[in-house]
């Protein structure tokens, strides 16, 4: 699978990921070697293989459904970008009618 | 002083020999005076580490000290350490100060270990060779215009500089047991579940482990015992008893089966690594071994595979990396959309972006099944493969990097080529398996490791065999010069 310049716009958008025409003719050659790696899989016959999910086919482990964290809201809002009364602020998104 | 153990250092620091805060100011004055030519350190933190020596002091007084108690060590900056700078190697997280510690560190808080500061890295554990760090390469000790291995670069350079007695690492696919062979010091990757990932920033989640990286078998048990063990706060922590690591060090190899993987004597291997390799395991023979060889038929797929499972786990996992929340955030935005595109661009470098993207695509709709369910597939035959060696056999051998340490700059323009520098290192990864590097004799004048690869939960005897090679070997006692 060789990816085109699109191709790299379109997964960028995906990511959420700014990039330039210049990174994306660069990013579509590199991915493309990249894929080209991968699909070395295709070689293989996995039809009656069945997925890893775990490498100890270990269950997920429950926890009893009670209040265990307290709120220490200021103190990991410390590292926050921007914030105001206990929000975090970005840019408007709602535009104002 | 500083070639001593860590046994030896405790032993001295209880009959009062010198106390901790005089061998942790040692250990700062060599950061200070050695750590330009190899900038294996992010964050060096002087006062907090006087501060933990003096009090690591007072409980030696009162009798309270444990084996790491005083021990001046180092922490890949991969784990998030409360009031210190946790970057992962990035700009994204130039800025961030970790609000809470890392299960693995606030272990060795307990254990009254003394944390000199954070070890550089590859940006968010991505590389094989350190140079993906936004605080600039790791130089490798034994020759400063070559890599140290990636992506635990900045504690494997430390620890063969003796800039640190001990130091963490994590090991995705390869991330302690390749910088820790580069660099000429014993580094354990513990089978998937031993040690706690809460608090250590995500990669791949289902294959992310830490581990000790130590310049002798003997210092890594005694690191593993203060990491090792359940914690509720990592859903995939393992429940399994935590043995004596040290107790079984010196255990007799009589009789023991060991398995020469020939898949991994390939023709990529250099002849002077593989003559290095199988010296050692001649050595293993002397001890009562008896060496076999086995075959992992599909070890071929290990590196196409991983870079589907990694990549697609690292898209998801580092989605939260938003500039909203914590980390970077980019200049005036003009909008939602703006924000999240423009602070992740500038927030991350570019193997990072590729990774994303990567893994982004192996996701996306439409894509799943011949990706990340294919992957997982093939996952299944790799585990298999080992599965059936340790029916025969009860440890693997090869090497852990097809060369010694390559120039830096010499694969920083072709990725796949970097990719394959882990060939040997990755399908343990996939399997889940415990593995540890250990220094054998040198080619070109580098270091060279030899791969040991056990069973599930086999890090006790993965450390005996470690242990027992240098008992007759001296490789991991040799300095590099300039940092004896």
């Amino acid at each position: 699978m060789s990816l085109n310049r699109a191709d790299v716009e379109k997964i960028a958008h995906l990511a959420r990921l700014a990039i330039t025409e210049d990174e994306a003719e660069a990013y579509a050659s590199d991915l493309s070697s990249i894929l080209a790696l991968v699909e070395q899989m295709n070689a293989v016959d996995t039809q009656d293989v069945s997925p890893m999910a775990h490498p100890l086919h270990m269950a997920q482990r429950l926890r009893v459904d009670e209040v265990t964290e307290v709120d220490q809201r200021e103190r990991f809002q410390s590292t926050a970008p921007h914030i105001e009364a206990g929000l975090y602020l970005v840019p408007r998104v709602i535009e104002q009618g | 002083m500083y070639d001593k153990t860590i046994a030896e250092l405790g032993a001295g620091l209880r009959a009062g020999d010198f106390s901790s805060l005089e061998l942790t100011q040692g250990y700062l004055d060599r950061i200070r005076r050695l750590d330009a030519a190899l900038n294996s350190f992010i964050s060096v933190v002087e006062d907090s580490a006087l501060e933990t020596a003096r009090a690591a002091d007072e409980r030696m007084k009162a009798g309270r000290a444990g084996p790491l108690t005083g021990i001046p060590i180092a922490h890949k900056d991969i784990f998030c350490t409360q009031g210190i700078k946790t970057s992962c190697g990035s700009r994204m997280l130039d800025n961030f100060v970790s609000p809470y510690d890392a299960a693995v560190v606030s272990r060795f808080r307990e254990a009254g270990a003394v944390v000199l500061g954070k070890t550089n890295m590859d940006e968010f554990a991505m590389g094989s060779s350190n140079e993906t760090s936004y605080f600039g390469p790791v130089r490798n000790p034994w020759d400063t215009e070559r890599v140290p291995g990636g992506s635990s670069g900045g504690s494997a350079a430390a620890v063969a500089a003796r800039l640190a007695v001990a130091a963490t690492g994590t090991d995705t696919g390869g991330s302690i047991r390749q910088p820790a062979s580069l660099c000429g010091i014993t580094g354990l990757k513990p089978t998937y579940g031993r040690v706690s990932r809460y608090g250590m920033i995500a990669f791949a989640s289902s294959l992310d482990q830490g581990g000790p990286m130590t310049r002798s078998a003997e210092d890594a048990a005694a690191m593993l015992q203060v990491m090792a063990g359940f914690d509720p706060r990592d859903s995939t922590s393992s429940e399994q008893p935590v043995p004596d690591y040290g107790a079984q060090l010196d255990a007799d190899l009589a009789g023991l089966r060991i398995g020469l993987v020939q898949e991994y004597f390939d023709a990529g291997l250099d002849p002077a690594v593989a003559q290095s390799v199988r010296d050692a395991v001649e050595e293993y023979r002397r001890l009562g071994a008896e060496v076999v060889e086995v075959s992992l038929p599909n070890s071929a797929l290990a590196v196409p595979t991983y870079y589907v499972v990694a990549p697609a786990e690292c898209s998801s996992n580092l989605s939260r990396f938003d500039g909203v929340r914590y980390g970077y955030r980019c200049a005036q935005p003009r909008d939602l959309e703006d924000l999240y595109k423009r602070s992740r661009a500038e927030g991350f470098g570019a193997e990072v972006k590729r990774r994303i993207m990567i893994g982004t695509y192996a996701l996306s709709a439409g894509y799943y099944d011949a990706y990340y369910l294919k992957a997982q597939k093939i996952r299944h035959l790799i585990s298999s493969d080992f599965r059936r060696a340790f029916e025969t056999v009860d440890v693997l051998m090869g090497p852990v990097s097809p060369t010694t340490a390559f120039r830096v700059g010499e694969k920083t323009d072709d990725p796949v080529t970097m990719y394959l520098s882990d060939i040997y290192t990755i399908a343990v990864n996939l399997a889940g398996l415990p593995a540890i590097s250990v220094p054998v004799a040198p080619a070109q004048n580098m270091p060279v490791g030899l791969h040991i690869v056990g069973n599930y939960f086999a890090e006790a005897r993965l450390l005996n065999l470690a242990h027992r090679l240098q008992q007759v070997t001296d490789w991991h006692k040799q300095a590099p010069a300039g940092f004896v």
